[in-house]
């Protein structure tokens, strides 16, 4: 099973080296940026599947974990510390050497804490609220969890935009590159930015990302916990019964899921050097929704192709002034003729075909 | 806070709640034929809206909030017959992802007819400055006319439920779909018209309401968060609950505006609605028990 | 192994288990019967902590188990299966049963993710003893069918490999012959008495009286949520207050 997967994983990675090679011979580069932010809105899409599709509990507020990574991110690497510079806690961040000195484009003196820090602080801040959130949420079924989800999306962004902090409608911009590695032995460092020259580097660190996030989670599904977690889906009484812990199992993908979402969140924002409100929208929330469903609600190869294909052509402006209605319109044919995914219609032989050797050993 | 200001943000939160209680409504009448939320009932409030307005360029304002009505109606009936009638036992998860792709389409459509820009009806009787003194508080007379439309609508349709053949073919379809069936009665044209009906409540909600809250092409999504808030609140499936319910939320947000910054005042009936969730999901009025015979 | 005291359940005001106590012996089969609505599916679902009694206590292992969650009581040893087949829709066969595994391993979230030698191996192995219990029940052809898309007997079958592969000490079985035609039912017979002799005590719910009778060392007899008999199966047949509500029954049916 170890040989399809990894042969899938394979394939892919060709493709995206070969994307980018043909990017370059036809002179069509530009293409890249709207590639690299796809694969991390992606990165969201394949989270949220295991959790709708695989553990089958349905989140329309995802874009408020997305919203929360990358506004943490850019408000910790952005908000000038200096006048605060005599207080105990910035001395103390100070002296764990999470902070660092630099200039604004007017060459004033800035003090703001370093991305590896906000990275981190961002999506322990996601997962932590997450958690607590999940704890009485997940308890609900059906509308009631909708709702909730729906609740909470709203929320994060009604803060996001009134208050001050993250930048009312205008949201937060100038927010510097993460270095992700120091350039080491004539190596150059490995940054997460917008700048023209790291197109190509950007990409790969995008794509790479989801490349390793897709592994990580398709062992997941094939593990025990997988197991269990699918196994909720199919009979949450059931599954108690055979001993799964269900209120926990759901706590767990959820909490992953949202950090997926963060981390994309913090990724993304630190490449367009900003991020505004409309980030932590409920249109975003249905967004990844009804990507997840197009994928097949329980596919993570659909959601991947699904996630990052349709949000390059939405990225590149092909559905025009139609793009939410565009996707209203996915949820509800793929709802109404295709529920278990678009995929499915054709492969569905092929997939059985699949499984019968995905699960030999 | 003085006597006279507390007087004014009781009946400011009377007139809102009621508005979110005729949402709630729309929202039960739905839940109580289908077993389904319809995701897309604040989007009939808007249509309602929308259309009178465009309408009022033609006709009088009492046709154009008639036409706003019935077109709405309609436009819920071709929903139900398009898109859910020939549905077999979809599941729950299934429901609420169609409906919210239909507010979505209905809400782009607004967008595409009507652009962003705000409108609203006018003022049924005087205009925005005109007031009636009530005692120790004055008033808009728009007030009295949201006030006496809903309390119509929750009368009529309480005796509709109680005393018309259709209307007990609706609860007994409610109560128990099989057996309704077998008693002959269609169930499938009982759905449509519970579509239709929400449909024209929210739509004449969204008429009464347009002159004292405006009408956007996306301002249906916070109505319906909050008129599911006092769906819950009240009782899913429990109108007089919803209208109880309905003006409790009212007030408190009107009260919450002393304490808490107007861009905030969403958040708080969401966390109302959160803690409902929570620690109440039968609703304030309705037991448990009750709520556990339905199923969700 | 299993001691019940007393217990009473109520739904709103109906009184389902009214007073009822027994014993289930290690390494006995005891059946539970008793007309329709006579609560003994509610009876199962108090013991696996599907409900809670209003009053009452139930002892497994030792431990007094009313009120646990179903899962921390699966983990002590007690595995069921339902009236109505309750399968994982989307996983097959295999995967059902290998679910059933997921109290006797212990590979936990970042182990699944990271795919660590260790849970490799362990993963041979709850696919091995899973597939072992397919053969054991005859459906291995069908392992990499979904679970869901069987035939009613093996369905059956399915939930039945998923309970035993959790290795439970004691193993509830809900009409474990309903729907079966005599010669699935006496198959059902004789694995039933291979499982206690495996050393897993049994209880059951069957209508099926000829199996019943044959297998069971003790039954209890449940008449509108009270225990009105128990005892050997010899002695059931001969007691007339068991004879009069199945007769009565009968008559009813006729
Ligand atoms: N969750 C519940 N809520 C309310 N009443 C219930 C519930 N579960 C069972 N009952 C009622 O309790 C009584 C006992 O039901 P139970 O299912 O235990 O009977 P049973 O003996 O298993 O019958 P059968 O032979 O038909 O399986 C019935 O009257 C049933 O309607
Ligand atoms: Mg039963």
């Amino acid at each position: 099973m170890r040989y399809t997967k990894s042969r899938a994983i394979l394939c892919l990675v060709a493709l995206v080296i070969v994307t980018q090679l043909l990017t370059r011979i036809t002179g069509t580069s530009y293409y890249l940026t709207q590639l690299t932010m796809s694969a991390y809105y992606a990165l969201v899409v394949i989270g949220l599947t295991v959790l709708m599709g695989y553990a089958g509990q349905i989140s329309i507020g995802h874009a408020g974990f997305f919203a929360i990574g990358g506004y943490l991110s850019a408000a910790l690497t952005t908000h000038n510390l200096i006048p605060l510079a005599g207080s105990p806690l910035v001395q103390f961040l100070g002296r764990l050497g999470v902070l660092v000195r630099g200039q604004d484009i007017y060459g004033e003196q800035l003090l703001t804490v370093t991305p590896w820090a906000a990275c981190l602080a961002a999506i322990l801040v996601a997962a932590l609220i997450a958690f607590l959130l999940g704890i009485p949420v997940l308890k609900l079924k059906g509308h009631y969890l909708a709702m909730a989800t729906l609740g909470f999306g709203t929320i994060i962004y009604r803060i996001a935009l009134a208050s001050d902090y993250f930048g009312e409608a205008d949201g937060i911009s100038e927010v510097p590159g993460f270095t992700l590695l120091p350039g080491v032995a004539g190596l150059p460092p490995l940054v997460v930015n917008g700048d023209f020259d790291s197109r190509v580097q950007n990409y790969y660190i995008a794509w790479g990302v989801l490349i390793i996030g897709m592994v990580l989670l398709l062992n997941l599904i094939d593990s025990r916990v997988g197991r269990a977690l699918r196994s909720i889906h199919g009979s949450e009484e059931a599954a108690e019964a055979a001993g799964v812990d269900t209120a926990r199992c759901k706590l767990q993908v959820f909490v992953l899921s949202a950090v997926y979402a963060a981390l994309a969140g913090v990724l993304l924002t630190h490449y367009n050097g900003g991020l505004g409100p409309s980030e932590a929208s409920v249109m975003k929330s249905v967004r990844y929704v009804a990507l997840v469903a197009v994928g097949g609600m329980a596919n993570l190869w659909g959601a991947l192709v699904m996630g990052a294909g349709l949000t390059f052509l939405s990225l590149r402006g092909v559905f025009g002034s139609f793009d939410d209605a565009v996707f209203g319109a996915i949820l509800i044919l793929v709802m109404l003729f295709a529920p278990d995914g678009i995929l499915s219609l054709r492969l569905n032989g092929l997939r059985t075909c699949l499984k019968r050797e995905s699960t030999d050993r | 806070m003085t006597a006279d200001l507390f007087f004014q943000y009781l009946f400011a939160g009377i007139t809102y709640g009621i508005m979110y209680a005729i949402v709630a409504i729309g929202f039960n009448i739905i839940y109580n034929t289908t077993g389904i939320i319809n995701f897309a009932q604040g989007e009939f409030v808007m249509l309602g809206g929308m259309i009178a307005i465009s309408l009022l360029h033609f006709v009088p304002l009492p046709l154009a909030v008639a036409g706003g009505v019935v077109i709405t109606m309609l436009v819920g009936a071709l929903i139900e017959i398009l898109f859910i009638r020939w549905l077999d036992n979809p599941s729950v998860l299934r429901m609420i992802i169609i409906t919210i792709g239909l507010s979505i389409l209905i809400r782009e459509a607004a967008l595409h007819i009507w652009g962003e820009s705000i409108r609203s009806l006018p003022y049924f009787y005087g205009n925005e400055i005109t007031t009636i003194t009530l005692g120790p508080v004055r008033i808009s007379p728009q007030v009295l006319w949201v006030l006496g439309v809903c309390g119509i609508v929750v009368l009529l349709l309480s005796v509709f439920f109680k005393v018309t053949p259709l209307g007990r073919e609706m609860r007994a379809c409610a109560a128990n779909r099989r057996a309704a069936i077998l008693c002959g009665i269609n169930a499938r044209n009982m759905v449509t018209f519970s579509f239709m009906l929400s449909a024209g409540i929210g739509a004449l909600a969204g008429c009464v309401m347009s002159p004292i809250t405006y009408t956007q092409y996306d301002s249906g999504t916070p109505l319906a968060i909050k008129g599911f808030t006092v769906a819950i609140l009240g009782g899913l499936g429990n109108s007089m609950g919803a209208v109880a319910a309905g003006i409790l939320l009212g007030i408190i947000e009107a009260y919450s505006i002393s304490f808490v910054p107007l861009a905030f005042q969403d958040a708080i009936s969401i966390t109302i609605l959160l803690i409902i969730l929570f620690v109440r999901p039968h609703g304030l009025f309705g037991s448990g028990e009750a709520a556990r015979l339905k199923e969700f | 192994m299993l001691e019940l005291e007393r217990i009473h359940k109520y739904f709103g005001g109906l009184h389902a288990v009214n007073d009822v106590s027994f014993r289930v012996e290690t390494g006995s089969i005891k059946a539970v019967i008793g007309p329709n609505g006579a609560g003994k599916t509610t009876l199962f679902n108090l013991i696996a902590g599907n409900l809670a009694p209003s009053s009452g206590v139930i002892r497994f292992v030792g431990r007094e188990i009313q009120g646990m969650k179903p899962h921390r009581i699966a983990a002590l040893g007690m595995a069921r299966t339902f009236q109505n087949i309750k399968l994982f829709h989307g996983m097959t066969a295999l995967e059902s049963v290998m679910v059933g595994r997921h109290v006797r391993s212990r590979a936990g979230f970042l182990a699944g993710m990271l795919h660590l030698p260790s849970t490799w191996r362990e993963e041979r192995q709850i696919r091995d003893r899973a597939m072992e219990l397919l053969e054991l029940l005859e459906i291995a052809e069908f392992a990499h069918v979904e679970a869901t898309s069987l035939a009613f007997g093996q369905q059956r079958c399915v939930e039945m490999a998923r309970a035993l592969a959790m290795e439970p000490r004691l193993l509830l079985l809900d009409e474990p012959a309903a729907g079966l035609n005599i010669y699935e039912t006496a198959e059902v017979a004789r694995l039933i008495t291979r499982i206690r002799d495996m050393g897993i005590t049994v209880l059951l719910v069957e209508h099926d009286m000829s199996l019943v009778m044959d297998i069971s060392d003790e039954i209890v007899v449940l008449s509108f949520g009270e225990k009105i008999a128990e005892d050997v199966p010899r002695a059931i047949q001969q007691n007339p207050e068991v004879i009069r509500i199945y007769l009565g029954e009968d008559e009813e049916a006729a």
